[in-house]
């Protein structure tokens, strides 16, 4: 069935002048989970900027429920797809609470004063990222994977269809790696949003991946299921590492 | 009405803040104007001044002069203007996204003083009178080119620090041109300009005011009207876009109306400094929030008050003499930006 493919890529060609990635094709189907993997300065936080419309597409055709996704009024658009970029926020006096409630930017009226359906969204939210505890927390002073879980309620009480995410587990630590993809795991298997999400822990993508993309040399260089890529000799060539040990790179000095 | 409508389910305490803060801020701004109006090197009993102002009484014509033509039309002229440039600050501020940017310190209210200067030695030269209008013409005219030159800077510069000292030294060249013209067009009139170019709220006339709020009041409302995508300005251009908010179109409004309002402050009361740095913080620590829809009201209160308050100093202090605005302003106000400075993590200026 095509009909709930969420988000679709057409020849879509991704940078600036001269564009970073080519004839990148790919659909999402709601409650699916696409990771986006290689090695660094392919152009994956170029693609994902793409794909929400903070940069410009140089070529091809991005489809939401099936219609171009320029066609969206910006607020419409919002609705439907949310994000958690690398840039880092530096808010000035505001509690965890008030940086999850600008997820609720499409919905509010001109002075974005929240209604009743507003402010359970924002506590829903919270409550999905665990961080009920630290609501009322300057978003400064909390730690990085905290942060991370925040900016995720945030995107998930903009209730998207469709949630982009840019190496969110990049600076954290292995637990809270491991919260931040299961609150993820378990987001997608209950509001059935369709994820695309960029990262560098193979392991972790490789667990959490309905299908895979890797980038690499301006192309998509590979695409397909966990299975399909995640092999010794595909990792191996997108990465260009040799395979084996973490000695061979690193022989003990002396011996 | 509902109370908790910028809030949140936890925080009563919240809104119980919103609420005094904004109850504190509504007090302190009707107690300044009635010391600003019942106040003066000229003592006017009290009983008296009450019924020349309420009741139209006109039998002294010195007392309801002073109160009516003077007094009133310059604390006026502070309250709004205060408010204006309070605005204009925090909206410099959230434009760059610089906790030490303002009207002042980018070099705004100089290029402003510099054209307003220029039209006032062209036009009284010539022995005219220059219309309310024209100056706030000019006036913005000259803060909009001080801001296209600090945006051009802004591109290739990206620490805050720079770009503020950048403005500073974009206020100098303004300033020192300036003094320049003023120096060479050797007129009795032009004895006026020099004690506008240090900053005052001296000699505002009703008309005056009456062209301040047409011009300053529709601005602090679009002002207002913005506080929604201000917001999500606040998180970075990225998560401002991805919620639908027209990053560009956006941030010219930012600099159209904060150049609007230091030009509306400028053309009238000259260069007055600091104000729109400080009050925005003041307010922040107030009413512990950075939310615009309660920024925005609250700066251009917190402006209007700090602004009478200076006034009211600078006229009364050592009466019968009078200290510039931006002598009193500066004092109050430099040591909060310090303040803000120290607080400030070395690594984000």
């Amino acid at each position: 069935m095509s009909d709930d493919i969420i988000l679709k890529a057409e020849d879509l060609a991704v940078g600036y002048e001269n564009p970073l990635i080519r004839h990148i094709c790919f659909s999402l189907r709601a409650g699916e989970i696409m990771t986006l993997i290689g090695p660094n300065g392919a152009g994956k936080s170029t693609l994902l900027r793409t794909v929400c419309g903070i940069l410009k597409k140089r070529h091809g055709v991005i489809l939401i429920d099936g219609r171009e996704d320029t066609s969206f009024p910006p607020a419409e658009k919002a609705r439907r797809m949310a994000v958690l970029l690398t840039d880092r926020l530096h808010p000035d006096m505001m509690t965890c609470r008030d940086v999850v409630e600008s997820g609720r930017y499409p919905y509010t009226g001109h002075l974005g004063i929240h209604s009743a359906d507003d402010r359970r969204a924002v506590e829903e939210a919270i409550r999905t990222v665990r961080m009920s505890d630290y609501a009322d927390r300057n978003f400064n002073e909390i730690s990085d994977g905290q942060r991370q879980r925040v900016m995720l309620a945030r995107a998930i009480c903009q209730e998207p269809e469709i949630l982009i995410l840019d190496e969110p587990t990049s600076y954290l630590d292995i637990s809270h790696k491991i919260a931040f993809l299961e609150i993820l795991r378990r987001l997608t298997a209950e509001k059935h949003p369709a994820v695309l999400v960029s990262m560098h822990e193979l392991d972790f993508a490789e667990k959490i991946s309905d299908y895979t993309i890797c980038v690499k040399d301006g192309e998509v260089f590979r695409s397909g299921t966990p299975d399909e890529i995640f092999r010794r000799d595909v990792i191996c060539e997108l990465f260009g590492i040799r395979p084996g040990l973490y000695d061979e790179y690193f022989p003990r000095t002396g011996d | 009405m509902n109370l908790k409508l910028w809030g949140n389910p936890r925080s009563d305490a919240g809104n119980a803040r919103l609420i005094t803060g904004f109850a504190v801020l509504g007090t302190l701004l009707l107690l300044t104007l009635t010391m600003n109006v019942f106040t003066g090197s000229a003592a006017i009993p009290f009983d008296k001044a009450l019924r020349i102002v309420f009741a139209g009484d006109r039998s002294q014509q010195t007392y309801s002069d002073i109160l009516l033509r003077i007094r009133i039309p310059r604390a006026l002229a502070a309250l709004i203007l205060g408010g204006a440039l309070a605005l204009s600050g925090y909206l410099l501020q959230t434009f760059f996204r610089n906790p030490i940017a303002g009207p002042f310190v980018l070099g705004v209210s100089s290029g402003a003083k510099l054209t307003v200067a220029l039209i006032m030695i062209l036009v009284i030269g010539q022995r005219h009178a220059v219309g309310s209008g024209v100056m706030i013409l000019a006036a913005f005219i000259g803060s909009m080119m001080t801001l296209g030159v600090i945006l051009i800077v802004s591109r290739r510069i990206k620490r805050m620090s720079l770009l503020v000292v950048c403005g500073v030294m974009i206020g100098y060249i303004c300033s020192a041109v300036t003094d320049f013209a003023v120096t060479f067009a050797d007129n009795s009139d032009i004895v006026n300009l020099h004690n506008w170019s240090m900053g005052t709220f001296s000699g505002t006339t009703g008309g005056n005011v009456l062209v301040i709020s047409c011009v300053a009041i529709p601005a602090c409302f679009c002002t207002f009207l913005l506080a929604k995508p201000i917001s999500a300005y606040q998180l970075g251009d990225g998560y401002a876009q991805s919620l639908g908010v027209n990053v560009r179109r956006l941030r010219l409004y930012l600099i159209l109306l904060s150049g609007l309002l230091s030009a509306c402050v400028t053309a009238f009361a000259g260069p007055v400094s600091f104000v729109g740095i400080a009050v925005p913080h003041i307010i922040r620590v107030i009413f512990r929030s950075s939310r615009p829809v309660v920024m925005i009201p609250a700066c251009f209160l917190g402006g209007s008050i700090f602004c009478m308050l200076c006034d009211m100093a600078a006229r009364t202090a050592f009466a019968p003499t009078e200290m510039s605005i931006s002598t009193v302003t500066a004092i109050c106000g430099a040591p909060v930006v310090i303040a803000v400075m120290m607080k400030r993590r070395k690594g984000e200026l």
